[in-house]
């Protein structure tokens, strides 16, 4: 067994690494503060032009074709600086490895080179409605055949990147007759299509800098090319293909936490009470023992869900433990990180409140932890049996 | 033209250093290391000269135990087109480090060598010149502006009054400063592809190089500890203490 990096992989933690340092970190506070879409264009257009948005596509379309564990560690590595890059590369690198999973050859060499190159700076998923959240089978968005064409017409929720994506995943009902889940279709709906409107961003507790917008579907036209996947075949593609987008959460949360604890390990080293730096104090070393293990067994889970699906074995349980995990010890990392700066992590001026802002999210999207331990003990126990 | 450029793995310009309990070094168990930022900006001021077409190839050299072989897929993957790992455990030297590089240009026969004007970790500053002494070829350090011309370049040098431009005769030696050029990331299509370019693996004795050290390192201490200031009252104290205590003016 070899838990290491291989030089490709580490190579591209580092650059991320560096990137994350150098280009988002001096920006995310005035990112988090302003909601200045132009900072996180311009990070993202960078980024796609460095490959980040294509990781784990085929290099035949743009992609870099790095894996899912180099997935994985270079979003990590861009969250410790800016979860809201990090979650828009994210969802952006979802976008095109579903397309590139379910896609035609002429859905794919269409829209994978724009997602991968930075020509389109993201992609988006249109799933979640206002009554269809954990329970996304409930929708009510449709889709009607006329004249030869599909008709969308429909209401999505908080879709991350609405704004500057240039490609939509939508799915919509197209068989109301067939049983819960089993008459949907997923289609692929340009951003430039006449019949989408994207309202105005969502106020939110933290990731401020990451678009969350409504969008709205009103007669909009697509042709059969459109489908992605197979007609009423949708909500399966939307439960299978999504679990690479725990990992990426997952990792995400876990940056976060990491952050957050090593600026408060920084803090209290220096921060003297009583006559001496607090780290000397037992009470606050067994705090940052505790949430540094959970961090470090996030990170294992993830790396062992990231290398099972670069092996082509079954990962969906795994993921999914990993994102439950790492979200929720990430939000415990981040509360007990500022707990640690005490008045000062309150404070603007200190990064720990946003991250915890930040990290909140993280055990909600993409699947809450509920769904995530339904998830898992579904998965746990229909393999019992063989 | 053949560019070669020299790069050293070194400690990571971020990390905090310690000196080992024993004083005989910097502690680099469990360090984060990189390649040296000099360096880098010698593998991009050769990568620009390819993309300008004055260069056509672009080979990078390193020496020491197998880890640098990182530094070296790391300038493959910034634009290098092949590479050359001297492998040994021996703590090299500038001097051997130069000699090894003389042997490397011999064989190598490049129209540029492109060095780091020194290593973060030992701040010698001597390969370069020495490598420039040991094979005869001018050298331009400190450079801040690299321009190629017919048969010769044009390296303008920061020099402790300013500016000086020296014209070279090719083939010529140039090590980098710190204005040269920023250094790009690298891409990760890149990356992945730095993994198929070719990768010799050789040894001192290849060379017929000695590479014993010829110094020995007596103590290693870290810096005296910054003591407290203390706050003065008027000028007209503080010009005492400066006079009297200090004994600075």
């Amino acid at each position: 067994m070899d838990l290491s990096l291989t030089e490709e992989q580490a190579l591209i933690q580092d650059t991320a690494r560096r990137f994350a340092e150098s280009e988002l970190a001096p920006q995310a506070e005035a990112l988090d503060q302003t909601k200045d879409r132009e900072i996180i264009k311009s990070h993202c257009k960078q980024l796609a032009e460095l490959g980040f948005m294509g990781l784990n596509v085929s290099g035949e379309y743009g992609g870099t074709e790095a894996g899912p564990v180099a997935f994985s560690l270079a979003i990590t590595e861009l969250a410790k600086a800016c979860a809201s890059t990090a979650v828009t590369v994210s969802v952006t690198n979802m976008v095109a490895e579903v397309i590139q999973a379910m896609g035609t050859a002429e859905q794919k060499s269409n829209y994978l080179p724009r997602l991968c190159d930075g020509t389109w700076l993201a992609g988006s998923f249109c799933l979640t409605e206002a009554g269809a959240g954990s329970d996304p089978s409930s929708m009510r968005a449709q889709a009607r055949k006329e004249d030869g064409a599909w008709v969308i017409d429909g209401v999505k929720q908080w879709i991350t990147s609405a704004e500057f994506a240039g490609v939509f995943v939508v799915w919509a009902v197209t068989d109301k007759s067939a049983p819960k889940g089993k008459g949907i279709t997923c289609f692929l709906v340009d951003a430039g299509n006449p019949g989408v409107t994207v309202n105005k961003a969502e106020k939110k507790m933290g990731q401020h800098g990451s678009a969350t917008n409504e969008v709205v579907f009103d007669g909009c036209r697509v042709s059969d090319s459109a489908i992605l996947g197979e007609l009423n075949q949708g909500f399966k593609l939307a439960v299978t293909e999504l679990a690479g987008g725990r990992i990426g959460i997952g990792s995400l949360a876990l940056g976060v936490g990491q952050a957050a604890m090593s600026y408060a390990m920084d803090y209290v080293r220096e921060r003297k009470q009583f006559g001496k730096p607090i780290a000397d104090f037992q009470g606050l070393q067994w705090m940052i023992a505790d949430r540094m293990t959970e961090l470090e067994a996030a990170r294992l889970l993830l790396m062992n869900a990231a290398y099972k699906k670069e092996q082509g074995q079954p990962y969906a349980t795994e993921a999914s433990m990993a994102k439950l995990f790492a979200s929720e010890k990430a939000n415990q990392a981040c509360y007990t990180a500022l707990q640690l700066l005490g008045g000062y992590g309150y404070m603007q001026e200190y990064p720990l409140e946003r991250y915890s802002r930040d990290v909140r999210i993280t055990s909600i999207y993409e699947g809450t932890s509920e769904i995530q331990r339904v998830i898992i003990a579904k998965n746990l126990l229909s393999d019992l049996g063989r | 033209m053949k560019v070669l450029v020299a790069v050293k793995r070194v400690v990571d310009y971020n990390v905090k250093i310690r000196v080992k309990s024993d004083e005989s070094g910097v502690d680099l168990a469990n360090v984060k290391m990189a390649m040296n930022p000099f360096c880098e900006i010698a593998v991009e001021e050769a990568v620009r000269l390819k993309e300008s077409g004055a260069a056509d190839e672009i080979v990078v050299v390193s020496m020491g135990p197998k880890a640098c072989q990182e530094q070296i897929r790391t300038a493959m993957a910034l634009g290098a087109d092949r590479g050359i790992q001297i492998e040994t455990d021996e703590d090299l030297e500038s001097l051997a480090v130069a000699k090894l590089l003389a042997k490397v240009v011999e064989e190598e026969q490049p129209g540029l060598v492109i060095l780091g004007k020194q290593s973060i970790d030992s701040d010698n500053n001597q390969t370069g010149q020495m490598l420039g002494a040991i094979t005869g070829m001018p050298q331009g350090t400190f450079a801040s502006e690299v321009n190629l011309g017919e048969g010769i370049v044009d390296v303008t040098r920061e020099v402790d009054g300013g500016l000086q431009t020296l014209s070279l005769k090719m083939p010529a030696i140039v090590t980098t400063d710190l204005r040269l050029n920023e250094p790009r990331y690298a891409s990760l299509p890149n990356i992945m592809k730095a993994k198929r370019k070719p990768l010799d693996v050789k040894t001192p004795a290849d060379y017929g190089v000695d590479v014993t050290p010829r110094l020995k390192t007596l103590k290693v201490e870290a810096p005296a500890q910054r003591e407290a200031g203390i706050l003065v009252s008027s000028v007209d104290e503080l010009v005492e203490k400066l006079k009297n205590e200090a004994k600075v003016i």
